[in-house]
């Protein structure tokens, strides 16, 4: 190389040296602006960022179907009235072939919660969950702004269904218990054992009540109220109405069954059919002695008033489910002078039914009308067992006062049947 | 079989229906909401046969010329004028604005609650006949209604401005609902609970059976 | 006069009274308000009237029910036109759903369904709107959804009322974000065990036809788990009674109540029990939950009709008793004569 080579190399040398040393200075000063802000940053995110939650936990919901897991954990320290926390968001990842997923959020809770129920996983993988805890707010720009911080990762857990629901355990005794009572009761009077039932004053009057109606010469009205067919006050109704229509064809009397409920008209049909021909008057039934009026609770009040006003029936038995039409229909049936046998298992309606109408049957005697018409040794069996499941309520309630008079509040909590 | 197939039914469905209260496990879980999808959509198809029923009804009553016919003839016009109104409207006929909406807010809803108002005079007509001191128990029935009607309005307080707070008719009348009322209520609830259970084992049994008619 | 021809003045009479109410509806009339003393003249010929009635009752001139009718027919409506107000007191059960929602912190999801018609709305109503502003002033996020097919109408025309309020004025409520209305579905008591699994699967859509899944504010929620309240509206079945049933006792769902005066009496067990955590019954716990809340509405307006009809029932009891009396005592005299 040559002189002249030479300096233009190390002319070209330096500048290049030159440039470099330059270049580092610039990027050194440029990171150490940035080092600068990044301190500032970092200080203020610091400052907002709240405490992590700790202690995460996932555990399989017990008693259920399986697909859902509880997560719970313990508050963040910035939890508090006033703290830093406002709420809290729950991550979910998969487990696959013992690596963890990415993570995805399953959902949030506000603060002062501890757990969360996360009811969308598949039993047959495992999960694992963390936690955030956020601080969330609205800076001057009207911006949301959200600081967090995570929890640790919880330990894997898989969903499963259980079998049994356990704290329903005492409920199942309740039913074993009660079952064994009406069954062993109608046992026994299938074998022919004389079992007491006292007298119902309603069921008493139907005789004369039908009677009345056929001296009159006038129509019986049956009202079964706005229950479906899958209600048993309803189911009860129809028991009677079987009962009621046998009565009335063996006297000659004509029935009107004006129902709310089209099941329930089918239902109906097929029960006084049934009756008239055990009477031995199948050709005395009509099909519009049953007909459906409307589903609408006002309309059907008001067509069966009008009906009641315009046809003045002798005899009306009001018998199933009943809401505030009750005394609407009692009082115009009442103001035509009409004989009124009641009976709902509805508590609201029943101060009203008691009001306006001659006879009423209270709550559970709707239910033993029908075992109380038909005089059948079974259905009585049935009664019986069921008033010996109310001794044992009888007998629980008084212990229960007395222990808890005395603060023991052990025995009371027997009978819990929340989860 | 026309007995026994129901019987069947009742029994398969009513003996689920309890299982699947205590077994969470599938397919327990499952029938519960498999047998109420199943009776939501019997229930739905069964407004048809109401409703056809009532036509038929009416008609023949409208072509007979039997007696109150008139109210018939209104419920067949009724019946479909507000059907066609509905059909016409499409699928978003319940949406505010459309003729049937106006139908359902200015001649159902007055009409409904109409109805209901009635309620009031009837009450007020009710009380007038039956409340009567007849005996030592309608007596205090008759006193307690009298604290409880008066404490539920902001007057019985002021009937009885002299009491101290704590001690006036309100909270009288609170103490009646919640002590011996509810106790009543109770009672009443777990008698109508024990029928509810013997008359479903009674129909899940087979052992009553005059629900579906036809006899013993 | 016979009872036809006063039956048929009598449907004139009302006829014309609601036509001249309706005319001055559409053409804007002010709305008459009694003064003090014209409310007080008032009140005194109603008392006046009632003794006369006594006094007839006395004498053996037993009324029929029609006067009953038009006594309560007075009773209800003139304490309208009068400004008279009324102090209200605050039953422990209405303090304690006051409390067990102002307990919740912002930010927690209220869900409230509304099991009621139009007929009932004269006495949930007031309670559904007073609620919803409650849990707007304390930012909670409100979810609704009905029992009854006309439930989510009235829950459109509660959020309506509640966006209309002094109180909330200025402040903007995002649909999706703040509230949601579920709509309708069918299935009674079904509907709240299904939703004890599954929101979604009951309502996949919400009640203007939106997905389930397109709203934040309900597109996390998989079931009752994730709801930190429930308030239930009540008229009849379904209803309370049986959210208490499936809600509270097998998916321990927080559950307050708003009933009908009819129903309340019946819920009260329930209440005592600890499964509803307070409850307004009829008008009077609207009244007192307005109250309580500072959102005087209908409730607090309609409670003076609510006093004067109890009033006029009061007395009609006591003559009817009179009435019962004076007729056994005179068939006990006309005995002893014999």
């Amino acid at each position: 190389m040559g002189l002249k080579q030479l300096r233009i190399f190390k002319y070209f040398s330096f500048i290049i040296f030159s440039l470099i040393i330059i270049n580092s200075t610039f990027v050194i000063a440029q990171d150490g602006a940035d080092s600068t802000a990044l301190e500032v940053v970092d200080s203020l995110t610091l400052e907002l960022q709240p405490q992590p939650a700790t202690n995460i936990t996932a555990k399989d919901t017990p008693n259920d179907e399986g697909g859902s897991i509880i997560v719970s954990w313990n508050l963040s320290a910035d939890d508090y009235a006033g703290g830093k926390v406002t709420q809290y968001k729950v991550f979910r990842a998969m487990l696959t072939d013992g690596k963890v997923g990415e993570f995805e959020q399953v959902g949030e809770n506000t603060a002062g919660a501890e757990s969360f129920q996360d009811g969308n996983v598949d039993n047959d993988f495992q999960y694992v969950y963390k936690v955030q805890a956020i601080n969330s707010f609205y800076d001057e720009n009207a911006e949301l702004k959200e600081f967090f911080s995570e929890s640790k990762i919880s330990k894997p857990v898989s969903s499963s269904p259980q079998w049994f629901k356990m704290y329903t355990i005492n409920t199942l005794i309740g039913v074993v218990l009660l079952c064994f009572f009406i069954i062993f009761y109608i046992n026994q009077a299938s074998k022919g054992k004389k079992l007491f039932i006292r007298k119902l004053a309603g069921m008493e009057a139907v005789h004369e009540a039908v009677g009345r109606a056929t001296e009159m010469g006038r129509k019986i009205f049956y009202v079964s109220g706005l229950g479906d067919m899958d209600n048993m006050q309803t189911i009860a109704s129809m028991t009677i109405l079987g009962r009621v229509s046998e009565l009335a064809a063996e006297y000659d009397t004509y029935l009107d069954v004006p129902v709310c409920r089209s099941l329930v008209m089918v239902t109906a049909k097929e029960v006084v059919k049934g009756a008239y021909s055990k009477a031995g008057r199948p050709d005395s039934f009509q099909e519009d002695q049953v007909h459906y009026v409307t589903d609408d609770q006002f309309g059907y009040a008001a067509a069966v008033d009008g009906m009641f006003v315009r046809e003045k029936p002798a005899t009306i038995f009001f018998m199933g489910q009943f809401f505030a039409e009750s005394l609407i229909l009692a009082e115009t049936g009442n103001s035509i002078g009409a004989i009124q046998i009641a009976g709902t298992a509805m508590p609201s309606q029943l101060p009203f039914f008691v009001a306006a109408c001659d006879y009423t049957l209270i709550g559970e005697e709707l239910f033993a009308a029908s075992s109380y018409l038909s005089k059948e040794p079974k259905l009585l069996g049935s009664l019986k067992g069921q008033d010996i499941g109310k001794g044992v309520i009888l007998v629980a309630l008084i212990i229960g006062v007395i222990l808890e008079t005395f603060n023991i509040w052990n025995f009371s909590s027997l009978f819990s049947v929340i989860d | 079989m026309r007995r026994e197939v129901p019987l069947f039914i009742t029994a398969i469905v009513g003996i689920s229906f309890v299982i699947q209260y205590f077994i969470p496990h599938p397919p327990f879980s499952n029938l519960s909401d498999w047998f109420s999808d199943w009776f939501s959509i019997i229930q739905a198809c069964a407004i048809v046969l109401g409703a056809l029923n009532l036509m038929k009804i009416s008609f023949l009553k409208v072509k007979d010329k039997k007696p109150d016919w008139g109210y018939a003839a209104v419920i067949i016009v009724s019946f479909l004028f507000i059907t066609i109104i509905g059909l016409s409207e499409g699928e978003g006929f319940r949406l505010p604005g459309t003729k049937f909406d106006w139908i359902y807010n200015f001649i159902f809803i007055p009409l409904s609650a109409t109805m209901f108002s009635i309620l009031a005079f009837f009450v007020a007509s009710a009380s007038y006949r039956a409340f009567r001191a007849r005996n030592f128990e309608a007596t205090l029935l008759l006193i307690a209604a009298f604290f409880v009607m008066l404490g539920r309005v902001p007057i019985g307080d002021l009937l009885v401005w002299f009491m101290p707070e704590g001690y006036q008719l309100s909270n009288l009348a609170s103490w009646v609902m919640n002590v011996p009322q509810a106790a009543g209520q109770r009672a009443i609830m777990i008698g109508i609970g024990l029928g509810v259970v013997s008359t479903s084992l009674r129909v899940i049994l087979g052992i009553e059976r005059s629900h579906i008619g036809g006899g013993e | 006069m016979s009872t036809k021809v006063k039956e048929i003045l009598a449907v004139v009479a009302i006829t014309i009274f609601c036509l001249v109410f309706y005319i001055g509806k559409i053409n804007g009339w002010e709305t008459i308000e009694f003064s003090f003393t014209v409310s007080m003249i008032v009140i005194s010929l109603l008392v006046l009237s009632l003794v006369w009635i006594l006094i007839l009752t006395i004498k053996g001139n037993l009324i029929e029910r029609r006067i009953v009718f038009l006594f309560v027919g007075i009773a209800v409506t003139l304490p309208l036109f009068m400004g008279i107000s009324q102090k209200i007191s605050s039953s422990p059960e209405v303090v304690s759903l006051y409390e067990s929602v102002d307990a919740l912190p912002a930010g927690s999801k209220v869900l409230i369904s509304f099991d009621y018609d139009p007929p009932s709305a004269p006495e949930l109503q007031p309670m559904a709107e007073a609620f919803i502003q409650l849990c707007f002033e304390k930012n909670l996020k409100v979810i609704t959804m009905g029992l009854w097919p006309q439930g989510p109408q009235q829950a459109n025309l509660a959020f309506e009322k509640v966006f209309s309020s002094e109180k909330l004025k200025g402040r903007k409520f995002e649909y999706g974000v703040d509230y949601v209305n579920l709509g309708f579905q069918t299935g009674n008591e079904f509907v709240v065990q299904r939703m004890g699994s599954s929101f979604k699967s009951m309502f996949p859509t919400d009640y203007v036809g939106n997905a389930y899944n397109d709203l934040p504010l309900v597109k996390n929620i998989k079931n009752f788990s994730n709801i930190d309240y429930c308030f239930n509206l009540s008229a009849g079945f379904p209803g309370t009674v049986e959210w208490i049933q499936i809600g509270v006792d097998r998916f321990g769902v927080l559950l307050g109540a708003g009933n009908t005066a009819v129903q309340a009496p019946q819920i009260y067990p329930y209440l005592n029990a600890g499964q509803l955590t307070g409850l307004l019954g009829g008008m009077n716990g609207a009244a007192e939950f307005e109250k309580l809340t500072e959102i005087p509405g209908k409730g607090t307006k309609f409670m003076l009709s609510q006093s004067f009809s109890h009033m006029v029932v009061i007395a009609f009891v006591l003559i009817g008793n009179v009435a019962f009396f004076m007729s056994g005592r005179k068939s006990m005299l006309e005995g002893n004569e014999e």
